[in-house]
């Protein structure tokens, strides 16, 4: 059995759904990591087509969410994750209304089919596999104050991982499959006219990247994300609404902290910060989020490895 | 053993996500794709004696004899019939499917997808002022036009009366010059379309793509290039299924141009160019309101956008004389120092504050607001899809797609009139803590325009197909109320804009009664 590091996953909370899974750890088998955390996301500039702009009749658009989620080691090499987050939209300006709800439940397997030290470094190689469902009724085509965007994701993502030392990096990518949305109008223009309450969602791959330091006590790292939408989307056009089928693109970097207290190894915190350096269609946000967790363990010999 | 295990999880995941790949790719089926092929009941051959809109007879504007089907000339267009079918493409095939559903359709759908793309509002000038579309000047920044309501509804009323009067001409000419289908000339001809048992000449298809294109050159002038493909693919159509030989097609679009220059002439001239308005009216409008000691409209946008089309009122009806336009002038609304008024923005703000979501699918689905075809081109889908089931004829479509695009355009000019009178406040002005569900339309609250609309169209429409008429009667009530819902309009601004919509549709009905197509 290699070692497999005791953690509870390091968020990286780009999008609040599925994407709680992309970090190279593991939780071993028969411990339950749960825990909550609350997310801030605001902007007030966002990509009209390619084209940045404001606008004073939505002012400062934010979401906030809290979010409730665990990660169970099945094995020590399979793990089930879930994440429900809590969602609250607010434009500062302007008349339109926030909106709240349930947004997203994701489930997600996580399994590590090869870890192997040759010399001083761990490589280790992790297929994770996603599936997102709206939980609760909210109204996709109300953005960019909708909680969500309605469809049912799942994703198929591949990790790589090197640690040498206490330094490690971390390259995935991952390509998301996207229902179509229903919306509530039976008619609607994109680049051409539907008569449909159907929306085809056009499928997303995702490209993240990390760099830091990773010991059993913290974690610090850097991130990229590119979030690139596939085929079949189109452009805001000028004063015009978002729609869901919009091409949503985002680069972003961003920086994870993770403490576990050493008198308390069951607690950790975790934090980070975020924001969006190139868009298309989306807003220009910044991300705070802060968080706690907690592992359980299920073992009879509940020594830790 | 673990390996095995490894190995099922593996596949499990795989299967999940191929499995979930499939049935994300299920193609979405519009409805506008399901429509059968045009085979009308009725071909209403005595067409040719209703009652146009602005012609002053069927032969107002004249058409040659055509050439006899027994000469030379005739049977080689016989022959690029038959080359065409010889050699047909899959695409042509696909313009058949398209265009065999009826032309009137046809065009009202690609009108409605030319209102939504312009549908959106002028992006402001640095100094925080807003440009103007200019139809002189219609590639600059704002592109011209701005769809908004009021134009598309005029928009629509237009090229649907000048189709009408262009069909009715078509069906006189048919019966005056007699000429048979090219598949009644040569029986050997294959047509790949219902057979009709009109005469050809002119092609109702071609007189119709003649004059929307016209007008639509006028309505939308950055979208000829678009306009001109798809009245090429009209013509192709005739030919390639057999309904039509050449010179049915090019008579058919001499005609059609020629009447459409006659609505063009009007369209110029009926006050629409000026409804904009200019600074020194929108100071008055305020001041004038400000005057009677009640609380002038303001633009709740940033930054604050001159109010839409002002002098809309003013506009030159097809049916409405100005005295009936005044006549037609809602009662005033409840003063906004009135108890009454307290009374209906609590009920707004009480509506801002519910979070239905019955009343949010509503507000949303009757919303057409930016980027939409606007609620005068919903009501036309509504139509569309009605008549569908009805089996009309090109010209019956024609008749009354115009009567419920004039009443329309009437609702709008009354509704306007009524809105510059009043000037009178949206809730959110009254009550900066109304939220809103959908976006504030930036013109006064009274009377609601979506009341208006779609009263009119309510009128109009259950008088063709009485057997829908409680249906009809329930969504246009819906449509209204989705205006409350969404928390921009209070129960007066949607009870007198419904009464509103009521007495200008009794025009267009009234008209119908007395068109000869009853």
């Amino acid at each position: 059995m290699k070692k497999v590091i005791l953690s509870c996953f390091l968020l990286g909370t780009f999008y609040s759904n599925a994407q709680t899974e992309i970090d190279a750890i593991m939780m071993s088998k028969n411990r339950f990591c749960v825990g909550s955390v609350y997310q801030y996301s605001s902007w007030d500039k966002y990509w009209e087509g390619t084209n940045k702009r404001e606008n004073l009749n939505l002012g400062t658009v934010s979401t906030q969410s809290i979010g409730v989620m665990g990660n169970y080691g099945i094995t020590d090499k399979l793990n089930v994750l879930f994440n429900i987050p809590y969602v609250k939209t607010n434009a500062s300006a302007g008349t339109m209304k926030g909106q709240e709800g349930f947004q997203d439940l994701s489930l997600t397997l996580k399994y590590m089919p090869f870890e192997k030290k040759i010399k001083n470094a761990t490589y280790s190689l992790y297929t994770i596999g996603s599936y997102s469902t709206p939980v609760s009724n909210y109204t996709v085509d109300y953005l960019p104050l909708s909680l969500g965007l309605g469809s049912k994701v799942a994703s198929f993502r591949l990790m790589g991982d090197y640690q040498r030392g206490e330094f490690f990096t971390t390259l995935s990518g991952a390509y998301l499959f996207r229902s179509n949305v229903t919306i509530e109008r039976n008619t609607y223009f994109t680049d051409e006219m539907h008569y449909t309450n159907e929306v085809d969602m056009p499928d997303v791959i995702s490209i993240n990247a990390r760099i830091g330091y990773r010991s059993n006590r913290l974690i610090a790292e850097a991130i990229v994300d590119n979030w690139v939408t596939q085929s079949g989307g189109f452009d805001i056009t000028q004063n015009n609404m978002p729609f869901p089928s919009n091409t949503m693109n985002a680069l972003r970097l961003g920086t994870n902290i993770k403490y576990t207290l050493k008198k308390v190894p069951k607690l950790a915190f975790i934090g980070g910060y975020n924001y969006v350096v190139d868009g298309r269609n989306v807003g220009q946000s910044n991300t705070f989020y802060g968080g706690a967790f907690y592992v359980i363990n299920f073992n009879k010999n509940s020594e830790t490895k | 053993m673990k390996n095995n295990i490894q190995k099922k999880i593996c596949k499990t995941l795989l299967a999940i996500v191929l499995a979930f790949t499939y049935s994300c790719t299920n193609d979405i089926t519009e409805r506008n794709d399901q429509f059968p092929q045009l085979n009308p009941t009725n071909v209403d051959d005595l067409a040719g004696t209703w009652k146009p809109i602005l012609l002053t007879a069927p032969d107002e504007f004249p058409l040659d004899v055509p050439i006899a089907t027994t000469l030379p000339a005739y049977t080689r267009e016989i022959n690029e019939i038959k080359s065409y079918q010889a050699n047909i493409t899959e695409e042509q095939k696909a313009i058949i499917g398209y265009w065999s559903v009826g032309g009137v359709l046809r065009w009202n759908e690609i009108m409605r997808t030319l209102v939504a793309k312009h549908n959106r509002p002028p992006y402001q000038n640095p100094d925080g002022t807003y440009p103007i579309p200019s139809g002189a000047n219609p590639f600059a920044n704002p592109e011209f036009p701005f769809s908004n309501p009021p134009y598309a509804a005029r928009a629509y009323a237009y090229v649907s009366a000048a189709q009408y009067d262009a069909m009715i001409a078509a069906w006189h000419y048919k019966k005056l010059y007699n000429r048979p289908a090219p598949f009644v000339v040569d029986a050997a001809l294959p047509v790949l379309i219902p057979k009709s048992t009109l005469p050809s000449y002119p092609s109702e298809d071609a007189v119709l793509a003649g004059v929307t294109v016209e007008l639509l050159k006028l309505l939308f002038p950055t979208e000829i290039a678009f306009i001109q493909e798809k009245a090429d693919e009209e013509k192709l159509y005739r030919i390639i299924s057999g309904a039509n030989v050449r010179s049915d097609v090019d008579a058919g679009i001499s005609l059609g141009r020629k009447i459409a220059a006659k609505f063009i002439a009007r369209a110029s001239t009926d006050g629409a160019g000026a409804a904009v308005g200019n600074q020194a009216l929108w100071t008055q409008l305020e001041t004038q309101t400000a005057a009677t000691e009640e609380t002038p409209w303001k633009s709740q946008e940033f930054p604050t956008r001159p109010p839409m089309l002002p002098l809309f009122g003013k506009v030159k009806s097809f049916f409405m004389s100005p005295a009936d336009v005044v006549a037609s002038r809602p009662v005033p609304p409840p003063s906004t120092k009135s108890e009454q008024f307290a009374k209906e923005l609590a009920e707004i703000k009480a509506f801002s504050e519910d979070n239905s979501k019955k009343h949010q699918e509503i507000v949303t689905f009757w919303a057409d607001g930016v980027g939409t075809y606007t609620p005068p081109g919903h009501w036309n889908a509504i139509a569309s899809e009605a008549f569908v089931s009805q089996n009309y004829s090109e010209v019956r479509w024609a008749r009354n797609m115009a009567l419920l695009n004039i009443a329309m355009m009437d609702a709008a000019i009354t509704c306007w009139d009524a809105k510059y009178f009043y000037f009178n406040p949206r809730p959110c002005q009254m009550d900066p803590s109304i939220k809103t569900t959908t976006g504030v339309p930036n013109f006064p609250a009274y009377v609601s325009g979506h009341s208006t609309f779609s009263a009119a169209a309510c009128a109009v429409l259950s008088h063709f197909i009485p057997a829908k008429a409680e249906n009809i009667k329930t969504m246009s009530t819906e449509a209204s109320n989705s205006r409350l819902y969404g928390a921009i309009h209070y129960r007066s601004d949607c009870e007198k804009g419904l009464l509103l919509g009521e007495t200008v549709g009794t025009f267009a009905v009234a008209r119908a009664k007395t068109d000869g197509a009853e």
